[in-house]
Protein backbone atom coordinates (compact mmCIF):
# COMPACT_ATOMS: atom_id res chain seq x y z
CA UNK A 1 0.00 0.00 0.00
CA UNK A 2 1.47 3.38 -1.19
CA UNK A 3 -0.50 6.63 0.11
CA UNK A 4 0.64 9.94 -1.19
CA UNK A 5 -0.54 13.04 0.47
CA UNK A 6 -0.65 16.97 -0.94
CA UNK A 7 3.07 15.62 -2.51
CA UNK A 8 4.55 18.54 -3.96
CA UNK A 9 8.65 18.82 -5.46
CA UNK A 10 9.97 21.96 -6.77
CA UNK A 11 13.17 22.34 -8.24
CA UNK A 12 13.91 26.00 -7.63
CA UNK A 13 11.50 27.58 -10.07
CA UNK A 14 10.26 24.27 -11.79
CA UNK A 15 7.57 22.43 -10.71
CA UNK A 16 8.07 18.87 -11.07
CA UNK A 17 5.21 17.23 -8.64
CA UNK A 18 2.40 19.63 -7.96
CA UNK A 19 0.16 18.49 -5.02
CA UNK A 20 -0.80 14.70 -6.14
CA UNK A 21 -2.84 12.61 -3.71
CA UNK A 22 -3.27 9.03 -4.78
CA UNK A 23 -3.35 5.74 -3.22
CA UNK A 24 -1.99 2.17 -4.75
CA UNK A 25 -3.57 -0.81 -3.47
CA UNK A 26 -2.27 -4.10 -2.89
CA UNK A 27 -3.67 -6.94 -4.82
CA UNK A 28 -3.24 -4.98 -8.30
CA UNK A 29 -1.15 -4.12 -11.21
CA UNK A 30 -1.41 0.07 -11.03
CA UNK A 31 -0.22 1.81 -13.89
CA UNK A 32 1.74 5.02 -13.32
CA UNK A 33 0.92 7.22 -17.34
CA UNK A 34 1.95 10.65 -18.39
CA UNK A 35 3.94 12.21 -20.44
CA UNK A 36 7.51 13.02 -20.89
CA UNK A 37 8.50 15.08 -17.82
CA UNK A 38 5.07 15.03 -16.57
CA UNK A 39 6.80 13.75 -12.94
CA UNK A 40 6.18 10.05 -13.09
CA UNK A 41 10.03 9.09 -12.03
CA UNK A 42 10.42 12.26 -9.74
CA UNK A 43 7.41 10.92 -8.01
CA UNK A 44 8.68 7.45 -7.72
CA UNK A 45 12.01 8.93 -6.28
CA UNK A 46 9.95 10.71 -3.42
CA UNK A 47 8.01 7.74 -2.57
CA UNK A 48 11.44 5.66 -2.39
CA UNK A 49 12.91 8.18 -0.20
CA UNK A 50 15.75 9.32 -2.69
CA UNK A 51 14.50 13.16 -3.28
CA UNK A 52 12.89 15.11 -0.11
CA UNK A 53 9.31 16.35 -0.78
CA UNK A 54 9.45 19.81 -0.72
CA UNK A 55 5.64 19.74 0.69
CA UNK A 56 3.77 16.70 1.24
CA UNK A 57 4.37 12.76 2.18
CA UNK A 58 4.71 9.89 0.53
CA UNK A 59 4.39 6.51 2.89
CA UNK A 60 4.54 2.99 2.18
CA UNK A 61 2.67 0.65 4.02
CA UNK A 62 1.77 3.61 6.68
CA UNK A 63 5.56 4.66 7.10
CA UNK A 64 7.86 7.16 5.26
CA UNK A 65 10.40 5.24 3.17
CA UNK A 66 13.43 6.44 5.33
CA UNK A 67 11.75 5.33 8.66
CA UNK A 68 11.65 1.58 7.22
CA UNK A 69 14.02 -0.90 8.85
CA UNK A 70 14.19 -3.62 6.24
CA UNK A 71 13.08 -1.46 2.99
CA UNK A 72 14.13 -4.47 0.80
CA UNK A 73 11.26 -6.53 2.37
CA UNK A 74 8.86 -3.57 2.28
CA UNK A 75 9.63 -2.26 -1.57
CA UNK A 76 11.22 -3.31 -4.45
CA UNK A 77 12.37 -0.84 -6.71
CA UNK A 78 13.21 -0.55 -10.18
CA UNK A 79 14.72 2.97 -11.31
CA UNK A 80 14.30 3.87 -15.06
CA UNK A 81 17.94 5.36 -14.66
CA UNK A 82 20.54 2.53 -13.93
CA UNK A 83 21.27 1.77 -10.24
CA UNK A 84 24.08 -0.94 -10.68
CA UNK A 85 28.21 -0.38 -10.22
CA UNK A 86 29.07 -1.15 -13.92
CA UNK A 87 32.46 -2.76 -12.57
CA UNK A 88 30.80 -5.02 -10.31
CA UNK A 89 29.52 -8.64 -11.20
CA UNK A 90 25.53 -8.63 -11.06
CA UNK A 91 26.35 -11.57 -8.57
CA UNK A 92 28.42 -9.43 -6.50
CA UNK A 93 25.67 -6.36 -6.72
CA UNK A 94 22.90 -8.31 -5.17
CA UNK A 95 24.60 -10.16 -2.94
CA UNK A 96 26.39 -6.43 -1.65
CA UNK A 97 22.27 -5.18 -0.99
CA UNK A 98 21.43 -8.62 0.13
CA UNK A 99 24.17 -8.21 3.00
CA UNK A 100 22.80 -5.06 4.51
CA UNK A 101 19.84 -6.83 5.80
CA UNK A 102 21.63 -10.18 6.10
CA UNK A 103 19.42 -11.45 3.50
CA UNK A 104 20.58 -15.07 3.00
CA UNK A 105 23.29 -15.64 -0.58
CA UNK A 106 20.36 -18.72 -0.92
CA UNK A 107 18.28 -16.05 -1.85
CA UNK A 108 20.49 -13.94 -4.36
CA UNK A 109 21.01 -16.95 -6.07
CA UNK A 110 17.09 -17.73 -6.15
CA UNK A 111 16.14 -14.50 -7.58
CA UNK A 112 19.55 -14.51 -10.32
CA UNK A 113 17.57 -17.80 -11.44
CA UNK A 114 13.89 -16.36 -11.16
CA UNK A 115 15.09 -13.38 -13.84
CA UNK A 116 17.20 -16.20 -15.91
CA UNK A 117 20.72 -14.65 -15.52
CA UNK A 118 22.18 -17.55 -14.22
CA UNK A 119 24.70 -17.79 -16.68
CA UNK A 120 25.69 -14.04 -17.07
CA UNK A 121 26.08 -13.37 -12.83
CA UNK A 122 29.37 -13.98 -12.69
CA UNK A 123 30.14 -11.38 -15.42
CA UNK A 124 30.73 -7.44 -15.09
CA UNK A 125 27.33 -5.46 -15.28
CA UNK A 126 29.47 -3.21 -17.75
CA UNK A 127 29.22 -5.60 -20.41
CA UNK A 128 25.08 -6.54 -19.94
CA UNK A 129 22.73 -5.28 -22.38
CA UNK A 130 19.90 -3.04 -21.75
CA UNK A 131 17.22 -5.92 -21.27
CA UNK A 132 19.86 -8.33 -19.16
CA UNK A 133 20.46 -4.80 -17.22
CA UNK A 134 16.50 -4.40 -16.72
CA UNK A 135 16.69 -8.44 -15.75
CA UNK A 136 19.29 -7.64 -13.20
CA UNK A 137 17.13 -4.67 -11.93
CA UNK A 138 13.97 -6.78 -11.53
CA UNK A 139 16.20 -9.37 -9.68
CA UNK A 140 17.50 -6.21 -6.91
CA UNK A 141 13.20 -5.07 -7.06
CA UNK A 142 12.33 -8.86 -6.19
CA UNK A 143 15.39 -9.46 -3.65
CA UNK A 144 13.65 -8.89 -0.47
CA UNK A 145 10.66 -10.84 -1.76
CA UNK A 146 8.55 -7.54 -1.15
CA UNK A 147 5.06 -6.73 -0.40
CA UNK A 148 5.30 -3.63 -2.98
CA UNK A 149 6.85 -3.25 -5.76
CA UNK A 150 7.77 0.46 -7.73
CA UNK A 151 9.30 -0.18 -11.75
CA UNK A 152 9.78 2.55 -13.79
CA UNK A 153 9.60 1.74 -17.25
CA UNK A 154 10.46 -1.99 -16.88
CA UNK A 155 9.99 -2.91 -20.02
CA UNK A 156 12.81 -0.43 -21.41
CA UNK A 157 14.94 -2.22 -23.37
CA UNK A 158 13.09 -5.44 -23.61
CA UNK A 159 12.39 -7.58 -26.34
CA UNK A 160 9.01 -8.96 -27.32
CA UNK A 161 9.61 -12.36 -25.32
CA UNK A 162 11.11 -10.52 -22.24
CA UNK A 163 8.10 -8.42 -22.55
CA UNK A 164 5.62 -11.14 -22.54
CA UNK A 165 7.85 -12.48 -19.32
CA UNK A 166 7.79 -8.82 -17.48
CA UNK A 167 3.98 -8.62 -17.98
CA UNK A 168 3.57 -11.92 -16.86
CA UNK A 169 5.91 -11.69 -13.22
CA UNK A 170 4.27 -8.60 -12.72
CA UNK A 171 0.07 -10.17 -12.64
CA UNK A 172 1.68 -13.06 -10.75
CA UNK A 173 2.87 -10.73 -7.90
CA UNK A 174 0.19 -8.35 -7.80
CA UNK A 175 -2.14 -12.08 -7.83
CA UNK A 176 -0.04 -12.97 -5.35
CA UNK A 177 -1.49 -10.13 -3.00
CA UNK A 178 1.64 -7.41 -3.80
CA UNK A 179 1.02 -3.71 -4.24
CA UNK A 180 2.41 -3.12 -8.04
CA UNK A 181 3.03 0.23 -9.37
CA UNK A 182 4.55 0.90 -12.79
CA UNK A 183 5.39 3.91 -14.70
CA UNK A 184 5.35 3.00 -18.56
CA UNK A 185 5.53 5.04 -21.78
CA UNK A 186 4.01 1.85 -23.62
CA UNK A 187 0.49 2.57 -23.70
CA UNK A 188 -0.89 -1.21 -25.23
CA UNK A 189 2.12 -2.15 -22.56
CA UNK A 190 -0.36 -0.94 -20.33
CA UNK A 191 -3.35 -1.55 -21.36
CA UNK A 192 -2.22 -5.34 -21.00
CA UNK A 193 -1.15 -5.32 -17.75
CA UNK A 194 -2.50 -2.79 -15.31
CA UNK A 195 -5.75 -2.87 -13.76
CA UNK A 196 -5.90 0.51 -12.42
CA UNK A 197 -4.06 3.74 -14.01
CA UNK A 198 -2.77 7.11 -12.63
CA UNK A 199 -2.31 9.41 -14.96
CA UNK A 200 -0.26 13.02 -14.45
CA UNK A 201 0.86 15.84 -16.46
CA UNK A 202 2.72 18.48 -15.30
CA UNK A 203 3.12 17.22 -11.80
CA UNK A 204 -0.97 17.26 -11.38
CA UNK A 205 -3.25 14.30 -11.02
CA UNK A 206 -4.87 14.13 -14.13
CA UNK A 207 -7.13 10.79 -13.39
CA UNK A 208 -6.87 8.16 -11.23
CA UNK A 209 -9.36 5.37 -12.70
CA UNK A 210 -9.58 1.66 -13.53
CA UNK A 211 -8.68 1.24 -16.84
CA UNK A 212 -11.65 0.17 -18.80
CA UNK A 213 -13.87 3.84 -17.38
CA UNK A 214 -10.40 5.79 -18.42
CA UNK A 215 -10.91 4.34 -21.99
CA UNK A 216 -14.83 4.71 -21.43
CA UNK A 217 -14.51 8.37 -20.60
CA UNK A 218 -12.28 9.18 -23.35
CA UNK A 219 -14.73 7.14 -25.95
CA UNK A 220 -18.00 9.35 -25.12
CA UNK A 221 -17.85 11.82 -27.99
CA UNK A 222 -15.87 8.83 -30.21
CA UNK A 223 -17.73 8.76 -33.99
CA UNK A 224 -19.53 5.87 -35.30
CA UNK A 225 -18.55 4.47 -38.73
CA UNK A 226 -20.81 3.71 -41.23
CA UNK A 227 -20.61 2.25 -44.82
CA UNK A 228 -23.73 2.38 -46.90
CA UNK A 229 -24.89 2.13 -50.71
CA UNK A 230 -26.57 5.20 -50.00
CA UNK A 231 -24.24 7.64 -48.21
CA UNK A 232 -25.23 10.92 -49.75
CA UNK A 233 -29.20 10.35 -48.02
CA UNK A 234 -27.74 8.89 -44.98
CA UNK A 235 -25.83 12.17 -44.87
CA UNK A 236 -28.66 14.10 -44.43
CA UNK A 237 -30.42 12.13 -42.91
CA UNK A 238 -27.75 12.61 -39.85
CA UNK A 239 -27.73 16.02 -40.44
CA UNK A 240 -31.61 16.60 -40.18
CA UNK A 241 -31.42 14.44 -37.09
CA UNK A 242 -28.93 16.68 -35.03
CA UNK A 243 -25.84 14.92 -35.59
CA UNK A 244 -22.97 15.99 -37.72
CA UNK A 245 -20.89 13.55 -39.86
CA UNK A 246 -17.37 13.53 -41.98
CA UNK A 247 -16.63 11.23 -44.98
CA UNK A 248 -13.03 10.12 -44.42
CA UNK A 249 -13.52 7.66 -47.88
CA UNK A 250 -15.75 6.84 -50.80
CA UNK A 251 -17.58 4.85 -49.19
CA UNK A 252 -17.76 5.33 -45.43
CA UNK A 253 -19.02 8.16 -42.74
CA UNK A 254 -18.04 9.31 -39.20
CA UNK A 255 -21.07 10.48 -37.31
CA UNK A 256 -20.41 12.51 -34.86
CA UNK A 257 -23.42 13.25 -31.72
CA UNK A 258 -25.40 9.80 -32.10
CA UNK A 259 -25.19 6.25 -31.23
CA UNK A 260 -25.37 3.19 -32.75
CA UNK A 261 -28.43 2.53 -31.73
CA UNK A 262 -30.01 6.02 -32.60
CA UNK A 263 -28.18 5.71 -36.39
CA UNK A 264 -29.25 2.30 -36.73
CA UNK A 265 -32.97 3.43 -35.84
CA UNK A 266 -32.78 6.32 -38.08
CA UNK A 267 -31.40 4.03 -41.25
CA UNK A 268 -34.10 2.21 -40.84
CA UNK A 269 -37.18 4.77 -40.42
CA UNK A 270 -35.61 6.17 -43.48
CA UNK A 271 -35.35 2.75 -45.37
CA UNK A 272 -31.51 3.19 -46.01
CA UNK A 273 -29.40 0.26 -46.62
CA UNK A 274 -26.67 0.01 -43.92
CA UNK A 275 -23.41 -2.30 -44.66
CA UNK A 276 -21.12 -1.60 -41.06
CA UNK A 277 -22.35 0.15 -38.28
CA UNK A 278 -19.35 0.31 -35.93
CA UNK A 279 -18.30 2.33 -32.74
CA UNK A 280 -15.01 3.50 -32.89
CA UNK A 281 -12.78 2.07 -30.47
CA UNK A 282 -10.50 4.42 -28.46
CA UNK A 283 -7.40 2.42 -27.42
CA UNK A 284 -5.74 3.29 -23.97
CA UNK A 285 -3.51 6.08 -26.17
CA UNK A 286 -5.94 7.32 -27.77
CA UNK A 287 -7.60 8.54 -24.66
CA UNK A 288 -4.37 8.77 -23.34
CA UNK A 289 -3.09 11.61 -26.01
CA UNK A 290 -6.71 13.19 -25.54
CA UNK A 291 -6.51 13.67 -21.56
CA UNK A 292 -3.03 15.36 -21.64
CA UNK A 293 -2.84 16.96 -24.64
CA UNK A 294 -3.12 20.16 -22.49
CA UNK A 295 -0.07 18.81 -20.39
CA UNK A 296 2.17 17.72 -22.21
CA UNK A 297 5.08 20.14 -21.16
CA UNK A 298 6.65 20.79 -24.52
CA UNK A 299 3.87 20.82 -27.93
CA UNK A 300 5.37 19.35 -30.48
CA UNK A 301 5.79 22.40 -32.14
CA UNK A 302 8.75 22.67 -30.00
CA UNK A 303 10.32 19.39 -30.74
CA UNK A 304 13.91 20.12 -31.49
CA UNK A 305 13.91 22.04 -28.09
CA UNK A 306 12.55 18.76 -25.99
CA UNK A 307 15.49 17.25 -26.38
CA UNK A 308 18.15 20.25 -24.85
CA UNK A 309 15.65 21.24 -22.40
CA UNK A 310 14.57 18.33 -20.79
CA UNK A 311 17.75 16.02 -19.99
CA UNK A 312 15.12 13.71 -18.40
CA UNK A 313 13.45 13.54 -21.41
CA UNK A 314 15.92 12.69 -23.86
CA UNK A 315 18.10 10.04 -21.42
CA UNK A 316 14.41 8.27 -21.98
CA UNK A 317 13.99 8.60 -25.49
CA UNK A 318 17.44 7.75 -25.44
CA UNK A 319 17.20 4.47 -23.72
CA UNK A 320 14.71 3.12 -25.92
CA UNK A 321 15.59 0.38 -27.98
CA UNK B 1 18.75 -12.47 -25.22
CA UNK B 2 20.21 -16.04 -25.78
CA UNK B 3 22.35 -15.73 -22.35
CA UNK B 4 19.07 -16.45 -20.65
CA UNK B 5 16.55 -18.72 -19.72
CA UNK B 6 12.61 -19.02 -18.90
CA UNK B 7 12.06 -17.80 -15.75
CA UNK B 8 9.14 -19.43 -12.96
CA UNK B 9 6.80 -17.31 -10.78
CA UNK B 10 8.22 -16.48 -7.37
CA UNK B 11 6.00 -17.45 -4.15
CA UNK B 12 4.91 -14.74 -1.65
CA UNK B 13 5.09 -16.55 1.62
CA UNK B 14 7.89 -14.50 3.28
CA UNK B 15 11.04 -17.12 4.03
CA UNK B 16 10.41 -17.89 8.54
CA UNK B 17 13.64 -16.43 8.81
CA UNK B 18 12.70 -12.79 7.32
CA UNK B 19 11.50 -11.14 10.18
CA UNK B 20 15.02 -11.45 11.70
CA UNK B 21 16.16 -9.70 8.19
CA UNK B 22 16.79 -6.33 8.89
CA UNK B 23 19.41 -2.92 8.45
CA UNK B 24 21.71 -2.86 11.15
CA UNK B 25 25.27 -1.05 11.14
CA UNK B 26 27.50 -4.40 11.05
CA UNK B 27 25.37 -5.52 8.22
CA UNK B 28 25.80 -2.72 6.45
CA UNK B 29 29.78 -2.62 6.69
CA UNK B 30 29.60 -6.56 5.48
CA UNK B 31 27.89 -4.77 2.31
CA UNK B 32 30.42 -1.84 1.67
CA UNK B 33 33.61 -4.73 2.63
CA UNK B 34 31.89 -6.99 -0.75
CA UNK B 35 31.43 -3.89 -2.39
CA UNK B 36 34.82 -2.54 -2.02
CA UNK B 37 36.47 -5.67 -2.93
CA UNK B 38 34.52 -6.69 -5.71
CA UNK B 39 35.82 -3.91 -7.66
CA UNK B 40 38.73 -4.21 -9.68
CA UNK B 41 39.96 -0.80 -9.57
CA UNK B 42 40.43 -1.33 -5.58
CA UNK B 43 42.15 -4.15 -5.99
CA UNK B 44 44.60 -2.43 -7.85
CA UNK B 45 44.74 0.60 -5.94
CA UNK B 46 45.04 -0.78 -2.68
CA UNK B 47 48.35 -3.05 -5.05
CA UNK B 48 49.51 0.20 -5.57
CA UNK B 49 49.69 1.72 -2.85
CA UNK B 50 51.33 -1.26 -1.09
CA UNK B 51 53.84 -2.12 -3.27
CA UNK B 52 54.98 2.00 -3.28
CA UNK B 53 55.02 2.18 0.50
CA UNK B 54 56.60 -1.30 1.29
CA UNK B 55 59.03 -1.22 -2.24
CA UNK B 56 60.02 2.95 -3.19
CA UNK B 57 62.10 2.69 0.21
CA UNK B 58 64.31 0.02 -0.11
CA UNK B 59 64.50 1.18 -3.90
CA UNK B 60 65.74 4.12 -2.83
CA UNK B 61 68.07 2.45 -0.75
CA UNK B 62 69.24 0.14 -3.45
CA UNK B 63 70.24 3.17 -5.60
CA UNK B 64 72.03 4.85 -2.88
CA UNK B 65 74.49 2.02 -1.85
CA UNK B 66 74.57 1.18 -5.59
CA UNK B 67 76.04 4.89 -6.02
CA UNK B 68 77.99 4.66 -2.44
CA UNK B 69 81.50 5.63 -4.24
CA UNK B 70 79.97 8.54 -6.12
CA UNK B 71 78.23 10.46 -2.64
CA UNK B 72 80.24 13.26 -1.28
CA UNK B 73 81.17 12.94 2.67
CA UNK B 74 78.09 15.51 3.37
CA UNK B 75 75.43 13.11 1.16
CA UNK B 76 76.70 10.06 2.91
CA UNK B 77 75.90 11.79 6.27
CA UNK B 78 73.20 13.28 5.09
CA UNK B 79 71.49 9.90 4.87
CA UNK B 80 68.52 9.46 6.98
CA UNK B 81 67.47 5.97 7.03
CA UNK B 82 64.45 6.00 8.59
CA UNK B 83 62.38 8.20 6.19
CA UNK B 84 64.69 7.21 3.18
CA UNK B 85 62.88 3.61 3.64
CA UNK B 86 59.62 5.08 4.10
CA UNK B 87 59.57 7.79 1.36
CA UNK B 88 57.19 5.32 -0.45
CA UNK B 89 54.40 6.64 1.27
CA UNK B 90 54.02 10.25 -0.77
CA UNK B 91 53.26 8.15 -3.93
CA UNK B 92 51.23 5.55 -1.56
CA UNK B 93 48.77 8.30 -0.15
CA UNK B 94 48.42 9.33 -4.11
CA UNK B 95 46.68 5.98 -4.43
CA UNK B 96 44.74 5.77 -1.34
CA UNK B 97 43.84 9.13 -1.99
CA UNK B 98 41.85 8.60 -5.15
CA UNK B 99 40.60 5.53 -4.25
CA UNK B 100 38.52 6.94 -1.06
CA UNK B 101 37.13 9.87 -3.64
CA UNK B 102 36.21 6.52 -5.93
CA UNK B 103 34.39 4.54 -3.29
CA UNK B 104 32.05 6.92 -3.53
CA UNK B 105 31.66 9.33 -6.08
CA UNK B 106 32.16 5.43 -8.60
CA UNK B 107 28.69 5.09 -7.20
CA UNK B 108 27.32 8.45 -8.08
CA UNK B 109 28.96 8.11 -11.37
CA UNK B 110 27.14 4.64 -12.01
CA UNK B 111 23.89 5.37 -10.35
CA UNK B 112 24.56 2.51 -7.66
CA UNK B 113 24.69 4.98 -4.72
CA UNK B 114 20.95 5.28 -5.76
CA UNK B 115 20.92 1.20 -4.75
CA UNK B 116 22.57 2.03 -1.61
CA UNK B 117 20.49 5.13 -0.36
CA UNK B 118 17.53 2.78 -1.49
CA UNK B 119 18.90 -0.30 0.89
CA UNK B 120 19.71 1.65 3.78
CA UNK B 121 17.56 4.88 3.30
CA UNK B 122 18.60 6.31 6.67
CA UNK B 123 22.31 7.32 4.87
CA UNK B 124 24.63 8.11 7.38
CA UNK B 125 25.38 4.20 7.95
CA UNK B 126 26.35 3.97 4.33
CA UNK B 127 29.10 6.52 4.79
CA UNK B 128 30.01 5.33 8.51
CA UNK B 129 30.35 1.62 6.56
CA UNK B 130 32.68 3.17 3.93
CA UNK B 131 34.77 4.76 6.64
CA UNK B 132 35.08 2.02 8.90
CA UNK B 133 35.78 -0.54 6.01
CA UNK B 134 37.94 1.74 4.12
CA UNK B 135 40.18 2.71 7.09
CA UNK B 136 40.85 -0.72 8.18
CA UNK B 137 41.17 -1.64 4.62
CA UNK B 138 44.34 0.85 4.19
CA UNK B 139 45.28 0.66 8.04
CA UNK B 140 46.00 -2.74 8.00
CA UNK B 141 47.77 -3.01 4.39
CA UNK B 142 49.40 0.90 4.90
CA UNK B 143 50.95 -0.74 8.11
CA UNK B 144 52.34 -3.94 6.89
CA UNK B 145 54.01 -2.07 3.92
CA UNK B 146 55.39 -0.08 6.52
CA UNK B 147 56.69 -1.97 7.84
CA UNK B 148 58.45 -4.25 4.75
CA UNK B 149 59.47 -0.53 3.72
CA UNK B 150 61.47 -0.02 6.70
CA UNK B 151 63.07 -3.35 7.50
CA UNK B 152 63.73 -3.82 3.53
CA UNK B 153 65.28 -0.62 2.99
CA UNK B 154 67.38 -1.06 6.79
CA UNK B 155 68.60 -4.25 5.23
CA UNK B 156 69.95 -2.52 2.45
CA UNK B 157 71.50 0.47 3.82
CA UNK B 158 73.64 -2.35 6.21
CA UNK B 159 75.95 -2.86 3.20
CA UNK B 160 77.57 1.08 4.13
CA UNK B 161 76.28 0.53 7.75
CA UNK B 162 73.64 3.60 7.78
CA UNK B 163 71.43 1.51 8.70
CA UNK B 164 69.20 2.14 12.00
CA UNK B 165 67.23 -0.31 14.10
CA UNK B 166 63.59 -0.38 14.96
CA UNK B 167 64.72 0.75 18.50
CA UNK B 168 66.50 3.91 17.19
CA UNK B 169 64.28 7.04 18.11
CA UNK B 170 61.21 8.10 16.22
CA UNK B 171 61.56 4.68 13.87
CA UNK B 172 58.48 3.06 15.25
CA UNK B 173 56.69 6.19 15.85
CA UNK B 174 57.54 7.15 11.83
CA UNK B 175 57.01 3.78 10.40
CA UNK B 176 53.12 3.62 12.31
CA UNK B 177 52.70 7.22 11.26
CA UNK B 178 52.96 6.55 7.50
CA UNK B 179 50.29 3.97 7.81
CA UNK B 180 48.44 6.59 9.79
CA UNK B 181 48.81 9.50 7.30
CA UNK B 182 48.06 7.78 4.78
CA UNK B 183 44.81 6.28 6.39
CA UNK B 184 43.67 9.47 7.62
CA UNK B 185 43.97 11.10 3.91
CA UNK B 186 41.96 8.03 2.77
CA UNK B 187 39.25 8.77 4.76
CA UNK B 188 39.22 12.70 4.29
CA UNK B 189 38.73 11.66 0.55
CA UNK B 190 36.16 9.91 1.28
CA UNK B 191 34.47 12.64 3.05
CA UNK B 192 35.71 15.11 0.05
CA UNK B 193 34.16 12.46 -2.38
CA UNK B 194 30.51 12.23 -0.84
CA UNK B 195 30.73 16.17 -0.89
CA UNK B 196 31.64 16.67 -4.52
CA UNK B 197 30.25 13.46 -5.78
CA UNK B 198 32.04 13.93 -9.05
CA UNK B 199 35.38 11.45 -9.18
CA UNK B 200 37.26 14.39 -11.28
CA UNK B 201 36.11 17.22 -8.89
CA UNK B 202 37.10 15.06 -5.62
CA UNK B 203 40.37 14.31 -6.71
CA UNK B 204 40.83 17.92 -7.57
CA UNK B 205 39.24 19.13 -4.36
CA UNK B 206 42.63 17.01 -3.00
CA UNK B 207 45.75 17.84 -5.28
CA UNK B 208 44.27 21.50 -4.79
CA UNK B 209 44.22 21.02 -0.87
CA UNK B 210 47.55 18.77 -0.75
CA UNK B 211 49.46 20.18 -3.49
CA UNK B 212 48.36 23.40 -4.52
CA UNK B 213 47.30 25.63 -1.94
CA UNK B 214 51.21 24.96 -0.18
CA UNK B 215 52.87 26.51 -3.71
CA UNK B 216 50.09 29.54 -3.08
CA UNK B 217 50.76 29.77 0.29
CA UNK B 218 54.96 29.54 -0.52
CA UNK B 219 54.57 32.48 -2.78
CA UNK B 220 52.78 35.04 -0.46
CA UNK B 221 55.75 37.18 1.40
CA UNK B 222 57.44 34.97 4.03
CA UNK B 223 56.00 37.15 7.37
CA UNK B 224 52.19 35.75 5.81
CA UNK B 225 53.45 32.29 4.68
CA UNK B 226 55.48 31.32 7.64
CA UNK B 227 53.08 31.33 10.29
CA UNK B 228 50.12 29.69 8.01
CA UNK B 229 52.64 27.01 7.20
CA UNK B 230 52.23 24.82 10.04
CA UNK B 231 48.65 24.63 9.46
CA UNK B 232 48.23 23.25 6.02
CA UNK B 233 47.15 19.53 6.06
CA UNK B 234 49.92 17.91 4.87
CA UNK B 235 52.52 19.61 6.68
CA UNK B 236 49.96 19.00 10.06
CA UNK B 237 49.66 15.48 9.34
CA UNK B 238 52.79 14.59 7.18
CA UNK B 239 55.06 15.47 10.18
CA UNK B 240 53.76 12.24 12.15
CA UNK B 241 55.46 10.42 8.77
CA UNK B 242 58.46 11.73 9.09
CA UNK B 243 61.19 11.12 11.62
CA UNK B 244 63.29 14.66 11.49
CA UNK B 245 60.96 17.45 11.90
CA UNK B 246 60.71 20.98 10.31
CA UNK B 247 61.47 22.67 13.71
CA UNK B 248 58.84 25.56 12.45
CA UNK B 249 55.94 23.04 12.18
CA UNK B 250 53.90 21.28 15.08
CA UNK B 251 55.27 18.27 16.85
CA UNK B 252 54.20 15.19 15.16
CA UNK B 253 51.05 13.67 17.17
CA UNK B 254 49.74 17.51 17.72
CA UNK B 255 50.08 18.03 14.37
CA UNK B 256 48.26 14.93 13.32
CA UNK B 257 45.41 15.45 15.84
CA UNK B 258 44.89 18.72 13.98
CA UNK B 259 45.51 16.97 10.42
CA UNK B 260 42.28 14.38 12.18
CA UNK B 261 40.41 17.41 13.47
CA UNK B 262 40.16 18.89 9.60
CA UNK B 263 39.15 15.32 8.62
CA UNK B 264 36.62 14.86 11.23
CA UNK B 265 35.18 18.65 10.28
CA UNK B 266 35.30 17.01 6.52
CA UNK B 267 32.93 14.18 6.98
CA UNK B 268 30.75 16.19 9.30
CA UNK B 269 30.36 18.20 6.22
CA UNK B 270 29.83 14.83 3.88
CA UNK B 271 27.44 13.63 6.25
CA UNK B 272 25.20 16.87 6.54
CA UNK B 273 24.76 17.14 2.96
CA UNK B 274 24.44 13.57 2.38
CA UNK B 275 21.64 13.81 4.48
CA UNK B 276 20.00 16.62 3.30
CA UNK B 277 20.79 16.40 -0.63
CA UNK B 278 18.28 14.46 -3.23
CA UNK B 279 20.09 11.27 -4.56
Amino acid sequence: MIEVRGLSKHYGERVAVDDLSFTIRPGTVTGFLGPNGAGKSTTMRLILGLDRPSSGSATVNGKQYRDLRAPLHEVGALLEARAVHTGRSGYNHLLALAQTHGIPRSRVDEVIELVGLDSVARKRVGGFSLGMGQRLGVASALLGDPATVVLDEPANGLDPEGIRWIRNLLKGLAAEGRTVFLSSHLMSEMEQTADHLIVIGRGRLIADTDVASFVAQASSGAPVRVRSPQLAALADAVTAAGGTSTKPDDNALQVFGMTPEQIGELAAAQQLVLHELTPVQVSLEDAFMDITKDSVEYQHSATSRTDVATPASAVSAGAEP
Amino acid sequence: MSATTTPSTPSFSARPERSEERVTLPRVIHSEWTKLWSLRSTRWSLFIAFVALAGLGPLVALIEMARWSHLTLQDRLSINSIDRSLVGWHLAQLAVAILGVMTITGEYHTGMIRSSLMATPKRLPVLWAKLIVFCSVTMVLMLVAAFIGFFGGQAIFTEHHVNVSISAPHALRTIVGAALFTTGVGALCVALGTIVRRTAGGIAAFVGVFFVLPVIVEILPSSMSNPIHPYLPNNAGGGIAQAFLDPNMFSAWGGFALFCGYTVAVIAIAAVLLLRRDA
